[in-house]
């Protein structure tokens, strides 16, 4: 059993190497984030497998904060770098920036 | 008997995972749209994570640590949910604007 438990935290691995050549490659800027947002998903099962393949119990936190800081990221990207609300900004500039679409 | 049944459903359940989650990567590469790659990974990718849990839960020492791989199941649910829906937002606002890629990036 522990051996299908490396081979599915290998294979799990490989996927991350390929989110990774994706953030590499990506032209838009939301592709990238994208390959981010899969790393929280790989990332998140990857540590779960690990944390019964090595018997180490304190990686179940790890990926508990790894999902919780994935959306995090996503949202400092998308009020920072994407800019939800750019219409908003440019019709009325003094506004909240917390104005819908 | 039961042992080795037991076994054996969950060496499926790993390896049917596993297979979502070489579908969502395939997804982020294939596709070129950027509200279909969104499409393929919060679907799939959750999908893959939901099959690897349930493969676990057996493997738990304690109920509460099953309790807690479930749960972190459903964070990574929510997560991945509002961060798609942020991001497809942020996209479309971009496309209705007409701003070009730069200063979207910048």
């Amino acid at each position: 059993m522990t051996l299908l438990l490396n081979v599915v935290a290998l294979f799990l691995l490989g996927n991350l190497v390929l989110a990774l050549v994706r953030i590499w490659r990506g032209p838009d800027p939301a592709d990238r984030m994208l390959a981010s947002q899969l790393f929280g998903t790989t990332g998140v099962a990857l540590l779960l497998v690990l944390a019964e393949a090595q018997s180490m119990p304190s990686l179940r936190d790890v990926a508990l904060i790894l999902a919780l800081l994935s959306v995090l990221a996503i949202v400092a990207f998308v009020t920072r770098v994407v800019g939800i609300d750019n219409t908003a900004k440019d019709a009325a500039p003094d506004q909240d920036t917390r104005t819908h679409d | 008997m039961i042992e080795s049944a037991m076994l054996m459903l969950q060496m499926i359940l790993m390896v049917v995972g596993c297979l979502f989650f070489g579908a969502g990567t395939l997804g982020l590469f294939r596709f070129s749209d950027t509200l279909c790659c969104i499409h393929a990974l919060t679907k799939i990718d959750n999908l893959g994570l939901g099959f690897i849990v349930f493969a676990l839960l057996p493997l738990a020492p304690s109920l509460s640590a099953g309790l807690k791989v479930v749960l972190i199941w459903l964070v990574a649910l929510a997560a991945s949910a509002t961060s798609a829906h942020l991001v497809a937002r942020a996209v479309r606002s971009g496309q209705k604007a007409d701003i070009p890629k730069e200063r979207r990036s910048g």
